[in-house]
């Protein structure tokens, strides 16, 4: 088997036995990029003394592995661009806490992963610096933003990898990429040294193999950071101690399904199966309704959050943007791709003065709906799942022209983000004839990762569609 | 002419002094910076991906402030974006207060009348434009030393209505904000910063209905003014430096107002600026459209509530107010207040003044005379640095008079007339001064301590 292939959690255990050389994982790894990165599209930029400083960190907890890193990441050493012509070429003066924390736990960043533009998106079509393809079936998507890298980890050319979600942006791609994207608690880790997007959503989180994956490097970089007021200060749990708990006692809701979109559909089905999974482990799940009105025990439609989402987005997103004055940073605005213009002049409106009230005013007064919505159904039930996307993967050049192609998309993770929940996509269905994979949104309520971690690896470990574990089972 | 109400509203910028900026922990000491940008990380420069941490010193200043103006505190608040372009401006947004500002509601005291306190709210300051000739060319270079330093600003409703008043106000509240020890107010440097909204009304023009009025974004609080009464323009004089040109400023932009108003028009909506040199207002920039800051509370900082503990801390670091000290020391040890504002900055300066008074008056020593020593630097002692006792030595060493009798003195007066006989010429021709010259030349001769009224007496009786 090419050790490029190993799990993070299978790495770690083999160099630690001495089994294996980071050598041996570094050659396949570098085999895989160089064999696919033309093709897929996935890194932006590359560190060719990854290898060399991997061979100094073999102590520390991540042994040196390579870990792939979305493009918005600030990285001293790696450019950083955030798949951003305006950004082309900066060379960032100081690292961001994520990936200082991973670094100082022994990681090594490979490389920088290709997204959509400002993490405007969600299919990664909008990269100033072309698409990524789906290693699955480079004919589609791989999803965005953090395309580049779930793509990286469905395409083995990296052991684990880190995203960052406004609405969607982990658990979508890692959806249609058929791997792990894990969606932190807005708050649980730090912001600091990432190019800010929707700075009221904005969550850093990993993109991995497996469920256990995403809790190794939960561990290593969730927690307070003096550098980032909006972090908490709560203690963070070892989250690999009780992943094997299982959900056994646990309260189940299951949300959206009769959305007009997606019933009667293979992601509804997929969604339904995994309630009677979780019901055969014990657990008590629920269908629950969806309604327009905020209503005890009933879900609050998504409806209202493409809007809510959009005008709060674009707001932040107008007021982060402002810095690319063209003073700074090389390139001026003419840089700005269409859909950073398009995004620009709707939050500069939805700010401006007689509008605010009518947009953004009214947006974070629904947006508290929201909150009361999800602490009302986490009052009742420990985790809610859904899809995180309402379909398979889409065909390379579906974004097209369409300005809201990235809220349809994201429309079922929307009020959550909103509300700062955390949640987790786990691969839960797999079609032969595309390879394509769909993905189950577990989520939790503030700061339940824990619990969010633990349904999920219940569910890995008990179905078959997880393609790395199906694979390790074989062989070890 | 007309006679012409004058309305004038100030807004007041101060640099706060804490140790680290506002957002960032980079050294707050703009001024004092041996090189440009040396002050600076990727927070204060506004890099991709930096995020700002409030300095709780500041915010507690600033309350602080706010309480001592007799200002309501909003107990719970936050920092909200206020966005323009500008090279000095590294994020393309300044990290503000809008809607609700740490303190609204206070009012001043000025021998004019009281002056209200619209709003006291905390902000951060910008980087510095240099423009400057490299190598030839004309460029601008920017400083981020200053970029992110707190600052505070202070807004008052429109009742100052004269250009005295206006210095008056500015006065007093940079002796408050010393008195506070919260910023040094160096207004040569920029530390405190100058504005005022001037406008002339008379029954004759218009004013906008209530509700239309042109709105300031900083006066959306309790304004009590009646809307009504307000003009339906206002000339925002700028970036002034020092309280002289506050007043002149003031006063040439009431004359160029009233020009203009009396020949049936209306001024301009704009920002002037003061050239001190040729004694004259300027243009700056005409504000004919409001301009739109797009305020939205900042993502980036949660938002701040003070626990009864926290606000409880900040009441208690209130000193008695500068006013209270000033009529005590009047009441109790007949000590003039314009005498008196000279001796002293910080609250912690007027405790240990006070501590000499009581021990002067204690010992049955004159207190104003100590003061009128102290000022006219007739004595050396350093008020802060020396102990009360040290201080009470040395003023009663300087004050103590040899034992010398009248016979003595006399003798040492007339031998003076005597030598001096142009003084003595002078002093008959009624230049009453030239006393002064005797009385000294008197103490030399005789080398004593001697009380120069007492000497000053005798020798105009024996003139006579």
């Amino acid at each position: 088997m090419k050790l490029n292939k190993l799990t993070l959690k299978n790495a770690i255990d083999l160099i630690d036995r001495k089994e294996i050389s980071l050598k041996d994982i570094y050659k396949d790894v570098n085999e895989a990029i160089e064999k696919n990165n033309k093709k897929f599209n996935i890194y932006l930029s590359l560190d060719k003394k990854a290898e060399e400083t991997a061979e100094k960190e073999k102590n520390k907890p991540l042994k040196g592995l390579p870990i792939a890193v979305k493009d918005n990441f600030l990285t001293v050493g790696l450019p950083t661009t955030a798949s951003a012509k305006v950004l082309d070429g900066f060379m960032p003066p100081y690292e961001s806490t994520v990936t200082k924390r991973l670094k100082e736990a022994g990681g090594v960043i490979i490389g920088k992963t290709n997204m959509d533009a400002w993490a405007h998106g969600s299919s990664t079509e909008t990269s100033d610096f072309g698409p990524t393809l789906n290693p699955r079936n480079p004919k589609y998507l791989p999803g965005g933003s953090s395309g580049g890298s779930a793509a990286a980890i469905a395409a083995d050319m990296a052991i684990t990898s880190i995203g960052s979600e406004t609405a969607g942006s982990i658990r979508q791609p890692a959806a249609w990429c058929g791997v792990v994207g894990l969606k932190p608690t807005y708050g649980r880790v730090s912001r600091y040294g990432v190019v800010a997007m929707g700075s009221s959503l904005d969550s850093p989180g990993p993109i991995g193999k497996t469920v256990e994956d995403c809790a190794l490097i939960l561990n290593q970089i969730a927690g307070k950071d003096d550098n980032d007021g909006t972090t908490s200060s709560l203690p963070v749990a070892d989250y690999t101690k009780n992943l094997k708990k299982g959900v056994k006692g646990m309260k189940i809701g299951i949300c959206y399904i009769d959305n007009p979109k997606i019933k009667g559909t293979p992601v509804a089905e997929a969604v339904v199966e995994a309630g009677k999974f979780f019901e055969n482990q014990g657990a008590k799940v629920d269908l629950l309704k969806t309604t327009l009105n905020l209503e005890k025990g009933k879900v609050l439609s998504h409806e209202h959050a493409i809007g809510v989402y959009t005008v709060v987005q674009r707001s932040e997103v107008s007021s982060n943007l402002s810095r690319y004055d063209g003073i700074r940073y090389g390139k001026n605005r003419s840089n700005f791709g269409h859909d950073a213009k398009n995004r620009l002049m709707l939050g500069t409106f939805t700010l401006s003065k007689g509008y605010a009230d009518k947009y953004y005013v009214l947006a974070q007064k629904i947006r508290s709906l929201y909150l009361k919505n999800f602490q009302d159904l986490f009052s009742r039930y420990d985790l809610l799942i859904s899809s995180p996307s309402p379909s398979f993967a889409l065909p390379i050049g579906s974004l097209g022209d369409d300005p809201m192609f990235g809220e349809l998309q994201d429309m079922l993770v929307e009020p959550s983000s909103l509300a700062g929940n955390c949640g987790i996509s786990v691969p839960c269905f797999h079609d032969e004839k595309t390879n394509l994979f769909l993905g189950l949104n577990i989520m939790g309520n503030y700061f339940q990762e824990e619990k969010v971690l633990q349904a999920a690896y219940a569910f890995e470990q008990g179905t078959k569609w997880n393609s790395w574990i199906k694979m390790l089972k074989i062989k070890y | 002419m007309t006679d012409y109400n004058v309305i004038i509203g100030m807004e007041i910028h101060v640099e706060l002094k804490t140790l680290s900026k506002m957002f960032c922990g980079c050294k707050n000491d703009p001024f004092h910076a041996p090189k440009p940008n040396i002050y600076t990380c990727p927070v204060c420069l506004g890099l991709p991906g930096a995020l700002p941490v409030a300095n709780k010193r500041a915010i507690e200043w600033t309350v602080k402030l706010g309480l001592a103006l007799g200002c309501k505190i909003n107990l719970f608040s936050k920092f909200d974006r206020k966005h323009y372009f500008y090279p000095d401006l590294p994020k393309g947004y300044q990290i503000s207060q809008y809607d609700l500002p740490f303190c609204h509601g206070g009012k001043v005291e000025t021998s004019f009348g009281p002056i209200g306190i619209t709003r006291v709210h905390l902000e951060e300051d910008t980087g510095k434009l240099i423009h400057q000739k490299v190598n030839g060319r004309n460029v601008s270079l920017i400083d981020f030393n200053r970029s992110s330093v707190p600052l505070v600003e202070i807004v008052t409703e429109p009742d100052i209505h004269s250009s005295a008043q206006a210095k008056e106000y500015a006065k007093k509240l940079r002796q408050i904000i010393r008195y506070l020890d919260i910023s040094d107010c160096d207004m040569e440097k920029g530390g405190m910063r100058l504005e005022a909204n001037i406008s002339l009304k008379n029954d004759k023009i218009p004013a906008l209905p209530a509700g239309r009025q042109m709105t300031n974004d900083k006066s959306i609080t309790n304004n009590k003014i009646q809307k009504e009464e307000l003009p339906k323009y206002k000339v925002e004089l700028k970036n002034i430096n020092s309280f002289r040109f506050l007043e002149r400023g003031i006063e040439y932009e009431i004359e160029r107002q009233k020009e203009i108003l009396e020949t049936g028009k209306t001024p301009d909506q704009e920002t002037r600026g003061y050239n001190a040199e040729k004694n004259i207002t300027y243009i700056q920039r005409s504000k004919e459209s409001a301009e739109d800051y797009r305020y939205f509370p900042d993502p980036d900082l949660p938002p701040i509530r003070f626990n009864d503990r926290w606000f409880g801390e900040i009441k208690s670091s209130v000193p008695e107010s500068i006013d209270l000290v000033f009529n005590r020391w009047e009441k109790n040890y007949k000590v003039g207040r314009s005498l008196a504002e000279l001796l002293f900055e910080t609250a912690d300066e007027a405790k240990k003044l006070e501590e000499i008074f009581f021990n002067l008056s204690k010992q049955k020593l004159p207190v104003d005379k100590f003061i009128n020593l102290v000022v006219h630097k007739k004595i050396k002692i350093d008020l802060f640095k020396q102990s009360v006792e040290e201080i009470i030595n040395v003023y009663k060493k300087s004050v103590t008079v040899d034992d010398v009798s009248d016979e003595e003195l006399k003798k040492f007066i007339d031998k003076v007339i005597k030598a001096n006989p142009q003084a003595v010429k002078d002093f008959k021709a009624g230049k009453i001064q030239s006393i002064n010259f005797l009385v000294g030349q008197v103490i030399r001769e005789a080398r004593k301590k001697i009380e120069f009224e007492r000497l000053r007496r005798l020798i105009i009786s024996m003139l006579d």
